[in-house]
């Protein structure tokens, strides 16, 4: 049987970060604006429409694709915010916007007809059912998964839904199911679903102590690191916390997601694409990430059945691994 | 507490009984009915509702439970499980069965729909829920949504985990058939009445009211990794924990609760000192169960709607029936485990 191909969809928070993903062989580049529209709304990061446009024009010389994050749920005094970045991303020729909200999806729709509708992992879609609702609805053409399913619950949502999917390969890991994590909200006022922002960094505070370097989120002590430990960003579900008088990473392990090895399951299952976390990170990051899953992907593409992990993919993905090491995540079902 | 002792302590003395509903909008409604903010506040009109129980109780305890509200002046119950598929203290058959016993004793009873739906055995619950016709339907994840719409019901509920943040997936799921939607517990009562002033008809409002506030939903099981036990595995250490396991932070700080695959927060979210600005723009507040005293809370929560009891008094009362201390940030838009006194928005 001939392999489908398989998009690799990689992050890019600044027009850098675009260019060198391109370089590198990405076949799509996801962005964001520099707003409230997206869910990496983070200081310093995005582009403005002059960025924008550059960013499409390098990649479409190219013929690469730029999609654009519109994942966040917009409110009634904000709406006008939302529908104006879809006008803008039509207006721009961005390749497909990558949607959440379904009031949104309407107006997309509507008013874009020729605009593609990818249904963003925010959407919080894990079931055929969910995902057929949005594809009959407003006729969305792919779906990227929240990181909840095994491999086999993969294989039936393909198997029932005539909509790409598009699960995540690789970076930082959401242990909650995506756009149903209040977490943030709860902590610091400011949500993954409203605001664009989890853990948000103007609520971070690193302290030295007696007892060691302490982080808090809005006051809330995250996590404490001895001189030994490396301490890592206050992300609330990746402390360390005191349930029954143990101390442990209660939600999860600072740790990110690494599916390299299961590429050829991912492929046979029929998945789509493959997306890359981090708009927030580095070119850097971009590159190195990007080099290894091109090559990866390359050879399922070439010859599934021989295909075996690099120790050298594994040596430069760890690198930028968030914590250094890597899980499977849900896929692995002892993981849950 | 034992949650194998009566995880409620009966309808408190002097409690109403179920009034007639009295309801905004009828489902089936003529949608033509313009209601940009609701009229001026008649406190009796505001209904009480008991949200789905998200622990995993014993079969007798829950079934206890149930039994009590029966007399309670909660007049709306939600019922299924809506957490996690491997919790089978009561099958789908015998909720059924506590739904018809409670709208035998004047009740309505609504099934929910699990909120976190990953294998083909959810799906089949799912389809079951939704082809009974006894009972409305709380939808809590859009695979409910299109089964509901296959199944032409005019009639459900769109739950608080379906992320309704705008008039315009409000309007949606109107068209499809929601007569009542849930706020998300994250939204501000100020973005929820801008948001119900846009709307061209308005369909009945149910705001959290009174529990743990539901976070996040996971596909791991925090209470299994507590245990260092696998999910498939889990030995259901959860049954039994009436209220969830508190997670603190390295100061011993209650933050959140481990409740299987959901977390919740610590906090009580506890909106009975607000009320009189709740109730202005909901037409049912919903009490979230929990392992003791929730008909006290129901009671207490009638009392104050019936303007029994005042808001200072009321609030006073119901922190000893909190499990931990009150929280109300998320109703003032501010960080949900904040708690604000009323008036200050």
């Amino acid at each position: 049987m001939t392999q489908q191909k398989i998009e690799l969809v990689c992050p890019a928070g600044s027009l850098p970060a675009l260019k060198t993903a391109v370089d590198h062989g990405a076949d799509c580049i996801y962005v964001g604006f520099k707003d409230a529209t997206n869910a990496r709304n983070f200081t310093g990061l995005n582009f403005d429409p002059k960025a924008m446009r550059e960013g499409v024009n390098y990649a479409h010389a190219r013929r690469r694709k730029v999609l654009l994050a519109l994942n966040t749920y917009p409110q009634a005094h904000n709406w006008a915010d939302w529908t104006a970045a879809i006008d803008r991303a039509a207006e721009f020729g961005i390749d497909a916007v990558i949607l959440a909200d379904p009031g949104l999806m309407t107006y997309a729709a509507k008013t874009h007809p020729q605009l593609r509708l990818h249904l963003s992992v925010q959407g919080s879609a894990t079931s055929y059912e969910a995902i057929n609702y949005y594809h009959e609805r407003f006729g969305i053409q792919r779906a990227v998964l929240p990181r909840v399913l095994a491999l086999a619950q993969v294989e039936q949502v393909i198997a029932n839904t005539p909509v790409e999917i598009e699960v995540f390969g690789f970076g930082g890991l959401c242990v909650m199911v995506e756009g149903r994590c209040a977490l943030s909200a709860y902590a610091t006022g400011e949500s993954p679903n409203c605001n664009g922002a989890c853990s948000p960094g103007k609520h971070v505070r690193w302290e030295q102590t007696p007892k060691g370097m302490e982080t808090r989120l809005n006051g809330i002590l995250i996590d404490r690191f001895g001189d030994a430990e490396r301490a890592g960003y206050p992300t609330l579900c990746k402390g360390r916390f005191e349930v029954n008088d143990e101390t442990y990473y209660a939600l999860e392990e600072p740790t990110s997601l690494n599916t390299i090895e299961m590429l050829p399951d991912l492929a046979r299952a029929g998945v789509r694409a493959i997306k890359i976390e981090g708009r927030q990170r580095s070119p850097a990051y971009v590159a190195q990430v990007t080099k290894v899953w091109r090559a990866a992907i390359d050879r399922v593409l070439a010859d599934a059945d021989h295909f075996t992990v690099q120790p050298a993919w594994m040596a430069e993905l760890d690198k930028v691994s968030e914590g250094r090491s890597h899980t499977l995540g849900a896929y692995y079902r002892p993981w849950k | 507490m034992n949650p194998t002792q009566n995880p409620t302590s009966g309808p408190a003395p002097g409690a109403t009984a179920a009034r007639t509903p009295n309801t905004l909008v009828t489902p089936g409604a003529s949608p033509d009915m313009t209601l940009a903010a609701k009229p001026t506040l008649d406190p009796i009109s505001t209904r009480i509702a008991v949200g789905p129980l998200l622990y995993y109780w014993p079969r007798q305890a829950t079934l206890d439970f149930y039994a009590h509200l029966a007399d309670s002046p909660a007049e709306i119950v939600y019922l299924g499980e809506t957490v996690c598929s491997r919790r089978h203290e009561l099958r789908l058959d015998d909720w059924l069965d506590v739904a018809a016993m409670l709208a035998d004793a004047g009740k309505t009873a609504v099934m929910s729909s699990q909120a976190l739906i990953e294998s083909e055995s959810d799906l089949k619950t799912l389809r079951r829920i939704v082809a009974q016709a006894d009972f409305r339907v709380e939808a809590n994840d859009m695979s409910a949504v299109r089964l509901l719409g296959e199944a032409g019901r005019k009639d459900w509920i769109a739950g608080p985990t379906l992320n309704i943040f705008n008039p315009a997936t409000l309007g949606l799921m109107m068209e499809a058939g929601a007569t009542r939607w849930v706020v998300a517990p994250e939204m501000s009562g100020g973005a929820m009445s801008a948001l119900l002033a846009e709307m061209p008809a308005r369909p009945e409002t149910e705001v959290l009211a009174w529990g743990r506030l539901p976070l996040a939903h996971s596909a791991r099981c925090f209470t299994a990794r507590h245990f260092n036990l696998q999910k498939d595995t889990c030995e259901f250490r959860c049954l039994g924990m009436s209220d969830g396991i508190v997670l603190h932070t390295r100061e011993g700080e209650p933050f959140l609760t481990l409740n299987g695959v959901q977390t919740q927060s610590a906090r009580v979210h506890n909106l009975i000192a607000d009320m009189a600005q709740v109730a202005h723009h909901a037409d049912i507040v919903r009490i979230s169960p929990q392992g003791a005293h929730t008909l006290d809370v129901v009671a207490l929560f009638r009392e104050v709607l019936d303007g029994r009891t005042g808001a200072d008094e009321a609030f006073q009362r119901s922190t000893e029936w909190m499990v931990e201390r009150a929280c109300n940030g998320f109703w003032h838009g501010k960080p949900g485990l904040e708690y604000h006194a009323p008036g200050c928005a």
